[in-house]
């Protein structure tokens, strides 16, 4: 998402940079490119209008300070970037939990903003960190929206409160109630309350949602909101302010290509933080939402911060201490430890997705969207398709044994080559690496694995430089 | 939503408009989700216009810009019509296949459905609630199941029951996710093989900004989209980024979804849609 804000401020900075001395001219055009690229992103017009002035302001006192141009650039850059981070909700907030269990979290939002699935992804977070979080049934209006947070619950062990079966019976109030009452009674610290979708324009449901507020008397009451959402983000987030109020903002549906305006609008109208980011159909693509990080991924300064947790989270502990020692040992890293890191490539999720975590110009986002996941699958085709003497020493590999594997995968013989050839330079500079002494931490993150499976259009083997994806993790270290 | 109302009255009253009026006029059209293209065309239709006729006027500008398809549902007469139902995560697909079963039913056809979405929790279940409540089989594989073989299956069903109409009904899918467009084009593959598809039908929330358009191209390269479902546009929302799309892409708004009870459902009328607008 935000791809297209990217490449516009991408485009608006190296033109700035280029400049000896920046006029006020230039300021001008940069400042009226930025507020097209906000405006075709979504973002509400008085949420641009006085964003922009913002920048040109605070750069006009920059300017007058700063003598050279690309220093100027560079401080009109910081500008922006501090002013989106700001805008955005300054430091990541918190949930703020209850001093007397339990803490409760009650969801709102427009039908389909994905409320039933991120009380699923929360409970999963809040579970997963030691908490003893309840869901509770309370949008009895969807058919089946209680059997859904039934079974996702059971996915992930965290229990379900449902005394109603829903589809149009039941009273949510009464639910809600109940709710807190049986957490109180059975000593849960967390309750998270899924209601129905309802409208903005609705004043008989938002009472309802009032009167559910009421009942539980919320520690933080989170409006739900899909990142594609249009113009109307004003009116719908003002409503249900307005209406039953609330606390904070959730992102869902992030890793959609919507460029996310709604975000920057919401944030700026309501003054309300975006505490949390869902990106994805699992219930684990779910994220503490940082400004930080989004406003460094709109400038195109990349997210490595979220690249390298996601790395340390999918390499599980037994597969990197394996290498580790192999590392240690002096042993080679063989085939067979990089079919090992394919596999748990695979388990982070597409790699365009990763690889558009990485800083970068346009023109390489550009060229990330057009990665080819498929690429992964094909590689471990072909190292699958080997043997594992094969695949403990590649020296092996002549001919007829390679025209073998690539018959076995379905690939033509020139790949496997390119492929053997690149796992052969890694290996030598994971032997390198070993002798100059690097810290073994690096075992599983070195990753000679992004070797093969860089974009078939870059330029062919050379330096580290060549590799954006190692060289971010090793500048990240 | 009076978009054009403030318009109107400022043609009527005089002959120029200041700057500030045209700004002001962008931040109407804009705020409508119509988008930077379509705005910029209406605003040129709307300066060429002359006094009395303003309203004509722009409604015809408005139209000039809508598709000539027609919006009658294709079908395929004297045999089953398959109606494949695709679109975004929490865009109004099972809702809208409830419907427009009912809508089906009422005409007097006979009509099953397919649950096609074995991925989201409960989705299965959702589809046998609605079936149940306006009295239509569903036919539905495990959770979980390849949606190509339950689509499959129930393309067999259908064809030896000797109904009129298949709905299928098919897990949300953010676009961009090329894994799952070729899910997607897997069951139209699967389910052509039986019997053609008369008709693939795309639901836009009406809250949809920009967004939309991307995603009718990319649901229209993979699974040729025939025609619009406009949901939830009883909010405060009125889904100018469907007009956008049908301008822009030639793909007709067929049906427009205005709140959750199964009647609220009924055929676009761009007529009555855009005098709403006008007014």
């Amino acid at each position: 998402m935000f791809d297209s804000l990217t490449s516009r401020f991408g485009a608006t900075f190296s033109s700035l940079r280029s400049r000896g001395k920046i006029s006020h001219s230039d300021l001008d055009a940069s400042c009226s490119q930025i507020r097209q690229a906000l405006l075709e992103s979504d973002v509400a017009l008085e949420v641009v209008e006085s964003f922009v002035a913002e920048i040109a302001q605070k750069s006009m006192s920059a300017l007058a300070t700063i003598q050279s141009g690309t220093n100027q650039a560079n401080a009109i850059f910081e500008i922006v970037n501090s002013s989106l981070i700001e805008i955005l909700g300054g430091s990541a907030r918190r949930v703020r939990f209850a001093k007397n269990p339990p803490t409760v979290i009650m969801l709102a939002g427009l039908q389909g903003a994905g409320k039933t699935t991120l009380a699923g992804k929360l409970a999963k977070f809040y579970a997963d960190q030691g908490n003893t979080p309840l869901l509770v049934a309370c949008d009895l209006q969807r058919p089946n929206a209680v059997t859904q947070l039934q079974l996702l619950g059971a996915s992930i062990n965290v229990p379900v409160f449902c005394p109603e079966a829903g589809d149009g019976v039941g009273d949510p109030v009464k639910v809600a109630q109940e709710g807190i009452t049986f957490a109180k009674a059975k000593q849960y610290n967390m309750v998270i309350v899924d209601t129905a979708g309802r409208l903005g324009v609705d004043s008989e449901l938002m009472s309802q949602a009032c009167e559910i507020r009421d009942a539980l008397q919320p520690d933080e009451i989170l409006f739900v909101v899909d990142s594609m959402i249009g113009q109307d983000a004003v009116r719908t987030s003002q409503a249900f302010l307005d209406g039953v109020g609330f606390d904070g903002v959730v992102l869902t549906k992030l890793d959609g290509d919507a460029r996310g305006g709604a975000a920057l609008s919401i944030a700026t109208l309501t003054k309300r933080p975006i505490m949390f980011a869902s990106t994805g159909e699992k219930l684990s693509d779910f994220d503490i939402f940082y400004p930080d990080r989004m406003a460094s991924r709109i400038l195109g300064m990349g997210d490595v911060a979220t690249l390298a947790e996601q790395a340390k989270a999918a390499f599980d502990g037994d597969t990197s201490k394996k290498l580790e020692a192999k590392f240690a040992s002096g042993e080679d890293f063989t085939l067979g430890d990089f079919l090992d890191q394919l596999s748990a490539m695979s388990k982070m999720g597409s790699m365009s997705k990763l690889l558009g975590m990485l800083p970068g110009n346009a023109a390489m986002k550009k060229q990330i969207e057009n990665f080819d996941d498929g690429e992964i699958v094909r590689t471990k085709a072909i190292v699958e398709s080997m043997t594992p003497h094969e695949r403990a020493d590649p020296k092996v590999l002549n001919g007829s044994r390679r025209s073998r594997i690539a018959l076995g995968s379905g690939r033509k013989v020139s790949e496997v080559n390119t492929l053997v050839d690149r796992f052969s330079a890694a290996q030598k500079m994971m032997r390198q690496v070993r002798s100059g002494g690097m810290p073994a931490g690096m075992g599983a993150m070195a990753m000679p694995a992004m070797a093969p499976i860089r974009p078939q259009s870059a330029p062919k083997k050379k330096s580290k430089s060549g590799n954006p994806a190692k060289r971010a993790i090793e500048e990240s270290q | 939503m009076a978009l054009f109302s403030k318009l109107i009255a400022k043609i009527k009253g005089e002959n120029s408009f200041a700057p500030t009026d045209w700004a002001e006029l962008e931040i109407e059209l804009l705020a409508s989700d119509l988008g930077p293209t379509l705005t910029r065309d209406l605003l040129e239709a709307a300066r060429r216009v002359k006094s009395e006729n303003a309203q004509e006027a722009l409604a015809q500008a408005l139209t000039s810009h809508l598709t000539q398809k027609s919006r009658l549902p294709i079908i395929n007469q004297g045999g089953l019509s398959v109606v494949l139902v695709v679109g975004v995560n929490g865009t109004g697909k099972t809702t809208s296949v409830a419907k427009l079963a009912e809508h089906i039913k009422a005409s007097g056809a006979s009509v099953v459905v397919a649950a096609g979405d074995t991925f989201r929790a409960a989705a299965v279940e959702q589809l046998q609630t609605w079936g149940t409540r306006i009295g239509v089989e569903v036919i539905s594989g495990k959770v979980n199941a390849d949606p190509a073989a339950v689509a499959f299956d129930a393309a067999q069903r259908a064809s030896a029951m000797n109904v009129d109409y298949l709905l299928i009904d098919t897990a949300g899918r953010l676009h961009n996710k090329r894994d799952l467009m070729n899910e997607l084009e897997k069951v139209k593959r699967v389910v052509e093989k039986i019997t053609p598809i008369c008709e693939v039908l795309l639901t836009i929330d009406a809250t949809t900004g920009q967004n939309g358009m991307a995603q009718a191209k990319i649901f229209s390269a993979s699974v040729d989209v025939t025609g619009i479902i406009l949901t939830k546009s009883d909010g405060s929302a009125k889904g100018g980024i469907a007009l956008a799309i049908e301008s822009e892409l030639d793909i007709p708004i067929k049906w427009i979804g205005t709140g959750e009870s199964t009647a609220d459902f009924e055929s676009f009328a761009p007529e009555s849609y855009i005098r709403g607008l006008l007014t």
